[in-house]
């Protein structure tokens, strides 16, 4: 388990690293926090003949932010989230989700964009930012394109990214004051990739109600007939919904997945009517 | 130094059609027929019916599972051998796989080798006559239960480095292994040399857990190296080898039907037991020392007078099964603890009521049971009540079912007894090929007044070098800072079959007290004479040799006798400052620890996942050398044991590849999954040993499967829903509980 022979390089900025990507002969493969890639070096899962290493480009570890807006640049750490390192935009969900991704070893050095780009159905990032609306912003030697982070998951495993692009930040809305959410995770042991992701969103204020069911299986569901019930008549009835609309949405998962995708959402929303009472 | 690399088999089952080595690799490539003159790894046994497997370092023209060595690779560091593994090409020629004992049964079936009769390794049967229960009891249960197959993961895996020292003209083998003579004797027989040309030492063991104490192909191949390169040769391996070419374990399936009376006292057991061996027998161990064990300890700790049980050890393809920590004991504890909890509700009456009744009493000790177990001392009963107590289990019962986020709480029991230290006669009936008698172990006073012991036994994180040091300081009084202990090197250490069967305390302890009592003696007869005094009239005390309030210390009596002998009578013991000591205990059947645990569980019904509330044991290991060495090796028993219960399982495909390669697939328990494990302790000295010792390295692991799936389904009683298979995972939680009731309803 050791890997093949590669070269490794350092880029000091986006140019220099988006000239190494772009050609196209060299096998370049980005290297980011190393947490996926460097178990699939080892079993040699995959082989680049370049590894380009975008820890030390300034532009990927910007936050920009107004009133509306975010954006987190995507060699942010999940630790670095975990411990508040930037503003907290979300009213605390982002460092939340943090800390219950792997441990703390992982989370010194996975980062928010290789978790994306990595497009591990199961991970938590991927349900999260598709949850919270978010766009993927993504570079490449001819400009800058965004994608909505719902779509930017093509299936597991897969994205909308090029060989030659990079993925530079996210942009998240900015959560108002009124805003609620909860997130439930099952998973047996802690640190564990998910076995099933409910997330749940309301921020009146900005007009934000989202509920999403993640799985290991494929794609996150968005379940919009359930957000449009927690808009208009709150998060009780919307978990009643969700149940009918995950059996319809996801007709295929085994009996007892569904049944743990269906008591994750339920409990997203139970979390956000326990902030409601309190 | 050349690093080794294996290039392993990616099909299960295959004829190897042709292989060719890169070119210009000619030498840095090992195929089987290079190995000219080395047999295969072949383990007979001396049982009726039993079929031998000849297990080659390398394949020769058959491989029988995934990750069965097909070349041998060399090169300056491991990646550049792996890359040299790529450019081998072998060709394939499929055949079909057996991957589970219902296939590897089947009438029709072609045996895995050839020249077998049947797919079976060994078949027993035991019958001690149980018609008549079978006519006339009024209650009766059957259960099928099925244990995964698992894999051991000790902290450190396997490695070694084999060298040829061209001084000595030997051998050299440092390999992490249990059984560092037991290695040299296999070594020695598959290479064909003599074994005085061979060292084999373990330096460090990094955990062993019964996986590194069998002699492996990949031992057999690096020695072969240095012995016919006369160079050096290292080979780690990497978890992934481990996962899914090494340490296979566990994976049994039961049928049973218990027989009892209408209060739930057991009149008769009827099993059947079949066990997923994978392809080849381990030596020394053999692929039926599951077999015999689990037949012959599923009667547990209860009286039983009928029984009747038969064995299947199946072949089938995947990696050998190899003994671990427990040894057939986790899957029988947690069959007869779920068949006692399924008698219990076919009676009415709380599990550990009817656990009580059928336990063997204290008053009925030493009680020789149905299989011819020979349970030395204790009181099972004791340890039962006295986990009831420390769980709560009044309270739980006075408290609602489900708590305030709405799981289904649940308490469960598991009691067991531990063979320990197996004797001559057990290992002898079991066929192996190699029966531990008399361990041996070294003492000697340095000339400096230190005390060294040395034994051919092996430390694999037991602990044994301070229990060891403690026995000889009993003896001999030197100062426990004093005393330095040897293990594990065929250079240095009398001979010792190795650590296993939780035998270390009990055999070579015996050993050390015996070794250290002798010098202990010879110590006061040259004291007495430097003091003037008879040698009954000095005693040991506060780091000295006394006699009254004159004294002299251990480093004069050493001086005395190493260099001043001037000071010596003629009459002096010429066997000097060091003796050898061997000891076995007086039965030859091992003595019975035995401990009771008792779990408190949370399960939620809706996702299937289970936390462990509480976790409770009361265990009997006789005289307890070092308490926190006890507590050690129970609790980390036990967290191995929630590993089987919950967590771990390497499960394979119809075409017989492993399912779980790395760690993300193959869940161990980590801290925040473990319970802290509370313990209390009885101490029943064993009327047959020194000391009164009985082991206690592999009871921890043995009941928290039967503790906690007993919890769970005391959980899962409202829904009607019994979970039969292990680990006990969400899947198998919510399919139990839908296959209760005709839909999944809303259970929130
Ligand atoms: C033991 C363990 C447990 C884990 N548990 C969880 C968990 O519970 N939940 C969870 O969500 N994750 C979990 N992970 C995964 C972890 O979060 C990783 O950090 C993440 O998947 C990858 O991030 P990385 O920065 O390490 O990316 P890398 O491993 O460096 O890269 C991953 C992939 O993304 C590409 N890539 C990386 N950055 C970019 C970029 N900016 N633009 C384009 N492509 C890029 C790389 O080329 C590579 O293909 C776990 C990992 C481990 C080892």
């Amino acid at each position: 388990m050791k890997p093949a022979s590669l070269e490794y390089v350092r880029p000091r900025s986006m140019e220099e690293a988006l000239a190494v990507l772009s050609d196209e002969t060299a096998n370049a493969k980005i290297f980011a926090g190393g947490q996926s890639l460097g178990p699939m070096l080892n079993l040699r899962l995959t082989r680049p003949a370049k590894l380009v290493d975008i820890r030390h480009i300034p532009e990927l570890k910007a936050v920009r932010a107004d009133a509306r807006l975010c954006s987190i640049g995507a060699t942010f750490t999940h630790a670095e989230l975990e411990d508040g390192a930037i503003e907290d935009f979300t009213r605390g969900l982002l460092p939340y989700v943090a800390r219950g991704i792997a441990y703390r070893a992982v989370r010194n050095r996975g980062t928010v964009g290789g978790s994306l780009a990595h497009a591990d159905p199961a991970a938590d990032w991927v349900s999260t930012m598709a949850a919270i609306d978010a766009t993927i912003v993504i570079r490449g030697q001819a400009g800058e394109r965004r994608v909505p982070a719902q779509q930017f998951l093509a299936g597991a495993f897969t994205t909308e990214l090029g060989d030659t692009e990079l993925l530079t930040a996210v942009e998240l809305p900015r959560f108002s004051a009124a805003a609620r959410w909860g997130y439930y995770k099952v998973c047996r042991k802690t640190g564990e990739f998910a076995k099933a992701i409910g997330l749940a969103i309301q921020d009146p204020k900005i007009g934000l109600f989202r509920i999403l069911a993640g799985s290991p299986e494929g794609r996150p569901a968005l379940l919009t007939r359930s957000a449009e019930t927690l808009a208009t008549r709150g998060a009780e009835h919307a978990a009643r919904d969700a149940r009918e609309e995950i059996e319809e949405v996801l007709p295929n998962l085994a009996p007892a997945h569904r049944q743990q995708l269906i008591a994750a959402v339920q409990r997203s929303l139970g979390q956000i009517l326990l902030v409601e009472a309190a | 130094m050349l690093e080794v690399a294996f290039l392993r088999s990616p099909v299960a089952h295959a004829i190897i059609r042709e292989r060719r080595k890169p070119t210009g690799f000619e030498s840095s490539v090992v195929f089987n027929e290079d190995m000219e003159g080395v047999s295969p790894i072949t383990t007979r046994s001396s049982i009726p019916g039993y079929k031998v497997s000849d297990y080659p370092a390398l394949a020769a023209d058959r491989v029988r599972f995934v990750g069965e060595i097909v070349a041998m690779c060399l090169a300056a560091n491991r990646a550049a051998a792996e890359d040299l593994c790529e450019l081998v090409e072998i060709e394939y020629d499929e055949l079909d796989p057996i991957v589970t004992c219902a296939a590897g049964r089947s009438p029709g079936v072609k045996p895995l080798h050839e020249e077998w009769a049947d797919n079976l390794f060994l078949r027993t049967s035991l019958d001690q006559g149980i018609d008549d229960v079978i006519a006339n009891a009024p209650v009766v249960v059957e259960l099928e239960l099925s244990t995964a197959r698992q894999v051991m993961h000790p902290m450190e895996g396997k490695g070694l480095v084999a060298w040829w020292d061209h001084r000595a003209g030997q051998l050299v083998v440092q390999t992490s292994t249990q059984v560092p003579h037991l290695i040299r004797i296999g070594l020695a027989e598959c290479l064909g040399i003599p074994q005085a040309i061979i060292r084999v030492a373990a330096p460090d063991v990094g955990g062993g857990f019964g996986y590194k104490c069998m002699l492996m192909p990949e031992e057999v191949a690096v020695a072969w190296l240095a012995y016919t390169r006369k160079g050096a040769f290292r080979w780690i391996e990497d978890r992934r080898e481990h996962l899914t070419a090494g340490a296979n374990a566990r994976q049994h399936e039961y049928k049973i039907k218990a027989y009892a009376d209408n209060r739930g006292r057991f009149l008769g057991l009827d099993a059947e037991v079949a066990i997923d061996c994978g392809a080849y027998s381990v030596w020394p161990f053999s692929a039926c020392l599951e077999a015999a064990q689990a037949g012959g300890n599923l009667p547990g700790p209860y009286d039983l007078q009928a029984y009747r049980c038969s064995t299947f050890s199946v072949a089938t393809n995947k990696p050998p099964f190899a003994p671990y920590r427990g040894v057939a004991r986790p899957g029988v504890c947690f069959a007869i603890e779920l068949t006692i909890d399924a008698i219990a509700k076919a009676v009415g009456r709380e599990a550990w009521e009817v656990r009580l009744e059928n336990l063997v009493a204290a008053s009925a000790m030493p009680y020789t049971n149905i299989t011819k177990k020979f349970y030395d001392s204790g009181d099972y009963p004791a340890s039962l009540l006295q986990v009831k107590q420390m769980i709560g289990f009044e309270r739980i019962r006075s408290e609602p079912r489900r708590d305030a986020k709405g799981r289904y709480l649940g308490v469960g029991f598991a009691t067991y007894t531990e063979q320990s230290a197996h004797g001559t006669k057990v290992f002898a009936q079991w066929g192996l090929p190699l029966v531990p008698g008399f361990d041996q172990a070294h003492v000697k006073l340095t000339p400096d007044g230190a005390l060294e012991v040395k034994a051919g036994i092996h430390t694999i994180g037991q602990g044994l070098e301070t229990t060891l040091a403690q026995i000889a300081h009993e003896q001999t009084r030197v100062p426990l800072k004093d005393i330095r202990v040897t293990l594990g090197d065929t250079a240095n250490t009398p001979f010792s079959t190795g650590a296993y069967a939780s035998r270390g305390i009990v055999m070579t302890g015996g050993a050390v007290s015996v070794a250290a009592e002798i010098v202990a003696g010879r110590i006061k007869s040259i004291a007495a004479h430097l003091l003037q005094v008879r040698a009954e009239d000095v005693s040991f005390r506060d780091g000295g040799i006394f006699a009254g309030e004159a004294s002299v210390s251990y480093e004069d009596v050493g001086r005395a006798w190493y260099m001043r002998p001037d000071q010596l009578p003629d009459a002096v013991d010429r066997g000097g400052l060091e003796a050898t000591g061997a000891y076995k205990p007086q039965v030859d059947t091992g003595v019975f620890s035995y401990a009771s645990h008792a779990a408190y569980v949370a399960v939620d019904a809706e996702t299937g996942l289970v936390e462990i509330l509480d976790y409770a044991i009361c265990e009997d290991c006789g005289t307890m050398v070092n308490p926190m060495i006890v507590d050690g090796q129970t609790i980390g028993g036990a967290a191995q044991g929630v590993g089987t219960a919950l967590f771990e399982e390497s499960p394979y495909d119809d075409n017989g590849q492993p399912l779980a390669s790395t760690l993300i697939d193959y869940l161990l328990p980590g801290p925040t999954e473990l319970p802290r494990f509370r313990i209390t302790h009885m101490e029943t000295p064993s009327p047959f040993s020194a000391h009164g010792l009985k082991g206690v390295g592999e009871g921890g692991a043995i009941a928290p499967a039967g503790a906690l799936v007993n919890a769970i389904n005391d959980a899962l009683t409202p829904l009607n829903a019994a979970v039969r298979e292990i680990p006990a995972t969400p899947e198998r939680i919510l399919a139990a509980i839908a296959a209760a009731k005709p839909t999944l309803g809303n259970v929130a």
